[in-house]
């Protein structure tokens, strides 16, 4: 066929028709192989029999599992051992497709504190163990709860950062170096929590259901959160421009008088970094409840001070680029408010979905989330720690990020003791 | 037995990171739980009486399996397996009683739990295969057909030649699917004995299924009583080398769900038989009562008399009792996981 002939054709044809004839043809396609039985392929060996628990909560006298299939293949539960031992026990769902989720419980008279290792036993035999290494009760999801839950994310979250900016008088005195140096030990601090980020959502990737993406979602929601915040940005510049505001701080060019602080670009930067902070704090609660819920959270006067010392840094991080501007504090105040509870307010959030509806593959796409928020956070304030000279990582800048890696690694290092 | 892959105690894995990898681990010296019993107490006088509104759950552990097993699917009843004796077709032959069985292994998928389904080789279509049944000095002529898809055979504990002992080694060796050999010896010695099949590996072929009771009368007979036939046995459903289920005669808790039902005073006489595989050791404990116990019925004298005793694999006798009171008196292994595993069961003694 000729060139000439191949134009002729595609012409006639309306160019939505050419564009939905690849779907129509697959959809054609695998219909055929469907109704002929996929004709050629057979099942090879026994069916593959994959579930994952979800969520394991605990009543007196019955322990209850939420599963769901991860496997390609149907599976039935049959029987439930606990222990070693056949138990009585009600399901939500009979026979699981792929992804269905069932909920299993079992009466069963477990010790506060003892190992137990369920087993569910499917029709064909097969076992899936899932270990609770320590009973304990999970706690009922009413007022005192939520309460307890909100006033841990208020230590944890909101006090911190609240404390954290009242450097701000600070900031606003000290030389314009020095708040490059300031900037730069942000975004230390901001790089430490990212990579936290990125590997708590993988751990806890490991306990969802593999089918739902695992390790893949957090990045999934890092790479959603860092072009979301970007298109977020973009639409802050718009304004600003439209405004008929010079947007600053982001172009090369006005990199020092984004530094120095001065109108709109200080804030959207200082607002990008709480919204970063917020996401990063959502996932912080969402562990801190989950952990709760399980048991296997000390609420001590120890944890709570190594999480103010920790996330106290936030604060300064959000502060840091309103640095140079000139206007009064107390005309401030109300921005400040907002930012403050814009960072420090989703680890309420984060707990109460933690202890009431945790969900590993959730939790792992939210670490994801505030991973990739960090990530544009970073992109965002690093032309601010330019020199005048256009460099990036001139010593006082590298100085910079290393304390506020090493200023996150020693606050953390009083958590853990 | 089965081996829960137990993971090392992690706390760093259930604290689910809280907080960020350098904000974990906060005090995890403090994570250890308070002390407090959670139900243990079953609920012996009946109802929750005395506990604290709120903890209405504690009821104590009803264990057992959830559903039943229908024995119409699995083409046999633990109930009937109890009292099937099969004496062959009798004939004379010389003077002497000559008695003809014919066995066929098959591939059978039966239902050892309810709802948990085992890939088993069977004798008979039933497991344990049928109970064999001859008189010490009868001629016992089996001819056996391998209708499953491997190679089997059949090996009878008691006295005879090389020939038929049914050993891929000796004799004709290995039956292959499709081919038959019968097996031929004297009943002797008298006594509580079993056969298996002798392919290699070992262990799997027995695990299976392909295992029965095979009883042989001393010539006096023994004194008339209800006769029970009681194989314990196990399944590995998940091929972990390890039993999920254990079970007399097959199917876990078939008695306890269903007592057997036995009379008052009357003698009763168990047959019982440890094939179990991958465990070294399973036991008989009765309830409320003791029995004289003759190991491997060799001998018309009881050895002891006893409530509990332990068998290894392969071993196997008589026990002799009589209930004196009405009621429902369990019976079971006291290697105790297997009771929680499903060898458990009563007896329900009637007037």
């Amino acid at each position: 066929m000729e060139a000439a002939t191949i134009e002729r054709t595609e012409r006639r044809m309306p160019a939505w028709v050419t564009g939905l004839a690849p779907l129509a043809l697959l959809g054609l396609a695998i219909g055929l192989f469907v109704a002929l039985g996929a004709p050629g392929l057979e099942r090879n060996g026994a069916p593959v029999e994959e579930l994952a628990v979800e969520r394991t909560s605990l009543a007196p006298g019955e322990i209850e599992l939420v599963v769901r299939n991860d496997g390609p293949d149907p599976v039935a539960i049959s029987q439930v051992l606990v222990n070693d031992a056949f138990v009585t026990f009600e399901q939500s769902a009979g026979e699981m497709r792929r992804l269905d989720g069932n909920t299993i419980a079992v009466a069963y008279p477990w010790i506060e504190g003892e190992a137990y290792a369920v087993g569910l036993v499917t029709s064909t035999g097969g076992t899936v163990e899932h270990e609770i290494e320590a009973a304990a009760e999970t706690p009922a999801a009413d007022a005192g709860f939520y309460g307890l839950m909100g006033l841990i994310g208020l230590y944890v979250g909101i006090i911190p950062v609240a404390i954290g900016m009242l450097w701000l008088p600070w900031v606003r005195r000290i030389d314009e170096r020095w708040i490059q140096f300031v900037l730069a030990l942000t975004v230390g601090l901001l790089a430490f929590l990212g990579v936290d980020a990125l590997l708590e959502g993988s751990e806890i990737a490991a306990g969802g259901a593999e089918a739902f993406g695992g390790a893949a979602l957090v990045f999934l929601g890092a790479a959603a959160a860092y072009l979301g915040l970007a298109g977020v940005d973009g639409w802050l510049r718009a304004r600003a421009h439209d405004d008929g505001t010079a947007a600053v701080g982001g172009r090369p060019g006005a990199a020092v008088a984004g530094a120095s602080g001065s109108g709109v670009g200080a804030w959207r930067l200082a607002f990008l970094v709480a919204l970063g902070v917020g996401l990063h704090n959502l996932g912080e609660g969402l562990a801190i409840g989950s952990a709760y819920a399980i048991g296997s959270l000390a609420l001590g006067a120890t944890l709570i001070v190594g999480f103010a010392i920790h996330n106290t840094t936030e604060g300064l991080a959000i502060v840091a680029p309103v640095g140079g501007e000139r206007h009064r504090l107390r005309g401030m105040l109300p921005r400040l408010v907002g930012l403050g509870l814009l960072a420090g307010a989703p680890a309420i959030l984060g707990a109460w979905i933690g202890a009431s509806a945790f969900n590993p593959s959730v939790a792992a796409l939210l670490f994801g989330v505030g991973a990739g928020a960090i990530a544009q956070v970073i992109v965002q304030i690093a032309p601010s720690i330019r020199d005048s000279s256009g460099r990036l990582l001139h010593p006082l800048a590298a100085t910079g990020v290393l304390a506020g890696l090493v200023l996150m690694y020693a606050t953390g290092l009083a958590i853990s003791l | 037995m089965k081996e829960l892959t137990r993971h090392k105690l992690s706390r760093r894995k259930l604290l689910g990171g809280a907080a960020g990898a350098a904000a974990a681990l906060p005090l995890l010296h403090e994570t250890v739980p308070h002390q407090g019993v959670h139900d243990t107490v079953a609920a012996a006088a009946g109802g929750d009486g005395g506990h604290a509104a709120g903890h209405a759950a504690n009821r104590g552990l009803a264990s057992g399996t959830v559903g039943s097993v229908d024995p119409a699917v699995n083409g046999f009843d633990p109930h009937n397996v109890l009292r099937d004796f099969d004496s062959g077709r009798v004939r004379r032959e010389g003077g002497r009683t000559v008695r003809e069985f014919e066995i066929v292994a098959e591939d059978r998928e039966i239902e050892v739990a309810p709802g948990v389904k085992f890939a088993a080789w069977a004798y008979n279509g039933r497991v344990p295969g049928p109970t064999l049944r001859a008189t010490e000095g009868d001629r016992v002529r089996i001819t056996f057909v391998n209708a499953s898809s491997h190679p089997h055979t059949m090996h009878f504990h008691g006295i005879h030649t090389a020939r038929h002992d049914g050993v891929p080694q000796t004799g004709p060796g290995n039956i292959e699917p499709g081919h038959s050999f019968t097996y031929e010896f004297d009943a002797r010695p008298f006594g509580i004995h079993l056969y298996h099949c002798h392919s290699m590996p070992l262990a799997d072929h027995i695990a299976k299924g392909l295992y029965g009771a095979f009883v042989v009368d001393p010539k006096a007979g023994r004194a008339d009583a209800d006769e029970l036939v009681m194989v314990m046995n196990g399944f590995d459903t998940n091929f972990d080398r390890g039993n999920e289920i254990y079970a007399v005669n097959t199917v876990a808790f078939a008695y306890h769900d269903r007592p057997i039902r036995v009379k008052r005073d009357e003698l009763v006489r168990v047959y019982l038989v440890n094939i179990t595989e991958f465990d070294l050791l399973n036991s008989f404990h009765v309830h409320a009562n003791f029995f004289d116990w003759y190991p491997t019925g060799t001998k018309l004298e009881a050895r002891d008399f006893t409530d509990t005793i332990v068998l290894g694999q392969g071993e196997r006798g008589i026990a002799e009792l009589r209930f004196p009171y009405t009621g429902r008196y369990m019976f079971h292994a006291h290697v105790t996981e297997f009771a929680d595993l499903g060898w458990m069961g009563f007896f329900e003694v009637e007037d």
